[in-house]
Order: structure tokens, then C-alpha cells, then sequence
């Protein structure tokens, strides 16, 4: 029926290359949640921020006092680049400031399980 | 020194229906598997008003410079000084019941957002590409580049007013050049049950796509 020949390759894309073109995984992803573990913020030096902290950093924590955000939640709270957010949160997760849960693995989002409670869960909206 | 808008503080989740409600953008704390879907397509073709009829949240944006999206960056003074192309990609938010919380990132098709758009891809379920019948070939880069990135799609033809009206399913399924087991629906974007009908074509499609592919 239609004009594109049969017969598709059986090892797609994204399961040969890891889901991307390039060979390295981001290091924070889009979605990886980001939450305070609550650890009390040291002294820095005098006059300096506490833990010599840039004040990029200082914000990203304080956005994380109302609760969890997906770094791309906090890069638009906080109007910077996703790839920034990436370097601040790793920062502060070294510093034990911050808890970043990675979102579901690549080879996770086709479990039939999953992509059911997605479907349910966008019926049920349709309702409302 | 930067701080978060204060609105966005607060608020217990679960309710639903309160004023200001779209403001909150904290998880709620149900929140456990966070899945994104792309909605792609050429310029104007409806991709920040779907989001926008779903979302949970008023639609966010992020800027991002085309020419980073394939490096890490480490300096964070070399980020602001750099005069270089932006373009803002908008996502919106629905938590579903079941802990589910589904991202949509509005994708723009051209080529130049290829190493930007391999990032966005990373780990989604699929795309959504939206369609304007009026000028099909718009959305020809979008396909190209959802089919390379070997996503899953679903095609949703945007109907605009003066839109033609006759030209019939099969028609532009050729014109489209998409596989026979693609789903093609027809949208409102600003219709949130219309947007969920199509959100819904792309997940039941991977749901029930041949097994092979799926694993
Ligand atoms: N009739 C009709 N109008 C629509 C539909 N979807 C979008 N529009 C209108 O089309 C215009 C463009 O829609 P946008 O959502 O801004 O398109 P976009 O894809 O985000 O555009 P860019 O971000 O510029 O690439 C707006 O004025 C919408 O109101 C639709 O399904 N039907
Ligand atoms: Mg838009």
C-alpha cells in the first residue's frame, strides 16, 4: 500500500547505538530528579558564599527547597542552559548537597508494564 | 543572585483545580518514573499548543545554544560569554496516576537542530510529529530526523481552517512515505481530549508494534 519497500532492519537505531547518535551518555539527564538530602551548608571562607559556592549554585539549591525538579525544570526556573544545570548538580551532588536519581534506563521504556500505566494514565485524564 | 520565583514554592500535591495551580512546578512527591515523549515538527505547526493543552504546568521553556548540545560544558563564565545561536525548546508535564509523570518536549524538525535534537531524544518513548496538511513537505526533515533517530512515531495532521479538505488518507499516508503500520490521526492541538487522542495513537502503538522491534 504504500510506496516505501518491506523489510525494515532488525536491529533498529536506537537499540545499536544506546538510543543516540553519539556515543557518550549525558552525565545528569534532562530528567534526572534532582532533591536536597538536607545536608546543612558549611561556612565558606569569610565573606565568601557558604562552601565557595557560585551563586548559580546557591540558586539551584534554593529552587530545590520547594521540593523536587527534573534539571530541565530547574534550567528553566532558573534560565540557564540545560548543559549548565548538568555541571551545577553534579557539583552539588559531589559536595553531598543534592540526590539526583537518573530517570528510567533507555533499554526500560518499552516494558509493556510501563507503556500500559502511560495509556491508563492518559485515558483517565480524558475524562476529567 | 538568581533565586527561583517564588510561586513556584509550596503547595501540597494531590489537589487539583486550584488557583495557581499551573504555577507549581515542584514533583509531586508520587512522582517515580519520569518519561518523555517528543512533539516535532516544522514551525508553526502547532507543537507549543498541544503542550500547552495537556500540561499539567504552563508550559516551560529552556534556551539552548545550538552549538553545545554535543559537548559537555564545563565552565560555566564560558557558557554566558559565548554569543551563539539559541533556540528555546518548550516542554510541558502530566503526572498520571501510577506514579507515571510524562514530559512532552516540543522538537523543532530542521536539520541544524540535529546534535540538539539526538540530546532531547535520549531515552523518549517516541515522538508525536505534528503535520499541517496545508504544507506537507515542511514536516519532510522532521521524519527524516525521527526516522534516524530510530524513535517510534506516530503522525497527528494538525487541521487548520482553511486546510484542503479531500486530500484522503492514503493520499497522504504516500505523500508522507510512512510505514503501513504507522498511525496517522487527525488533531486539534488546542483541544486537550483531541491532543490526548493523539498522545494515546503513539502509545498504543508501542504498545502493540511488532515484538522484534520492541526489545
Ligand atoms: N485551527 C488550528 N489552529 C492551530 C492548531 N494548532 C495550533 N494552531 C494555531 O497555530 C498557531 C501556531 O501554533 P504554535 O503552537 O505556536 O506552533 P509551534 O509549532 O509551537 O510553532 P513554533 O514554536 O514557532 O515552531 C497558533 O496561532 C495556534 O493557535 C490546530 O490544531 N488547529
Ligand atoms: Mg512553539
Amino acid at each position: 500500500m504504500t510506496g516505501r519497500p518491506a523489510g525494515r532492519p532488525l536491529v533498529p537505531a536506537y537499540l545499536s547505538t544506546g538510543g543516540v547518535a553519539r556515543p557518550s551518555r549525558p552525565h545528569m539527564e534532562r530528567l534526572t530528579v534532582l532533591a536536597l538530602t538536607g545536608e546543612p551548608l558549611r561556612q565558606g571562607p569569610p565573606q565568601g558564599s557558604p562552601e565557595g559556592l557560585p551563586a548559580a549554585g546557591l540558586a539551584l539549591l534554593e529552587a530545590l527547597e520547594g521540593g523536587s525538579l527534573a534539571v530541565v525544570e530547574a534550567a528553566a526556573l532558573l534560565r540557564l542552559p540545560v548543559s549548565a544545570v548538568r555541571v551545577l548538580a553534579a557539583d552539588l551532588e559531589d559536595r553531598r548537597l543534592v540526590l539526583a536519581r537518573p530517570p528510567i534506563p533507555p533499554a526500560g521504556r518499552f516494558d509493556p508494564d510501563l507503556l500500559k500505566r502511560v495509556a491508563d494514565g492518559l485515558r483517565a485524564l480524558k475524562h476529567d | 543572585m538568581a533565586s527561583a520565583p517564588s510561586s513556584t514554592t509550596s503547595a501540597p500535591s494531590g489537589t487539583t483545580g486550584a488557583p495557581g495551580e499551573k504555577d507549581r512546578v515542584h514533583l509531586p512527591d508520587t512522582a517515580r518514573d519520569l518519561v518523555k515523549i517528543l512533539v516535532a515538527g516544522p514551525f508553526g505547526v502547532g507543537k507549543t499548543t498541544l503542550i500547552g493543552s495537556v500540561s499539567e504546568i504552563r508550559p516551560l521553556h529552556t534556551e539552548e545554544h545550538l552549538s553545545e548540545a554535543s559537548a559537555e560544558v564545563d565552565d560555566l563564565a564560558g557558557v554566558r560569554d559565548k554569543t551563539t545561536t539559541t533556540v528555546a525548546i518548550d516542554f510541558g508535564r502530566v503526572s498520571l496516576p501510577g506514579g507515571v509523570v510524562l514530559y512532552l518536549f516540543g522538537t523543532p524538525g530542521q536539520e541544524r537542530f540535529r546534535a540538539l535534537w539526538d540530546d532531547i531524544a535520549y531515552g523518549a518513548l517516541g515522538a508525536l510529529v505534528l503535520v499541517d496538511s496545508r504544507r506537507i513537505d515542511a514536516s519532510f526533515d522532521v521524519l527524516g530526523l525521527v526516522e534516524e533517530s530510530g524513535l517510534p512515531y506516530a503522525v497527528a495532521l494538525n487541521e487548520f481552517p482553511d486546510a484542503p479538505r479531500h486530500h484522503g488518507v492514503e493520499r497522504l499516508r504516500r505523500a508522507l512515505d510512512l510505514e503501513a503500520d504507522t498511525p496517522m490521526v487527525t488533531c486539534d492541538a488546542r483541544d486537550a481530549n483531541s491532543s490526548i487522542d493523539a498522545l494515546l495513537a503513539l502509545v498504543d502503538h508501542l504498545l502493540t508494534r511488532d515484538p522484534v522491534e520492541a526489545r
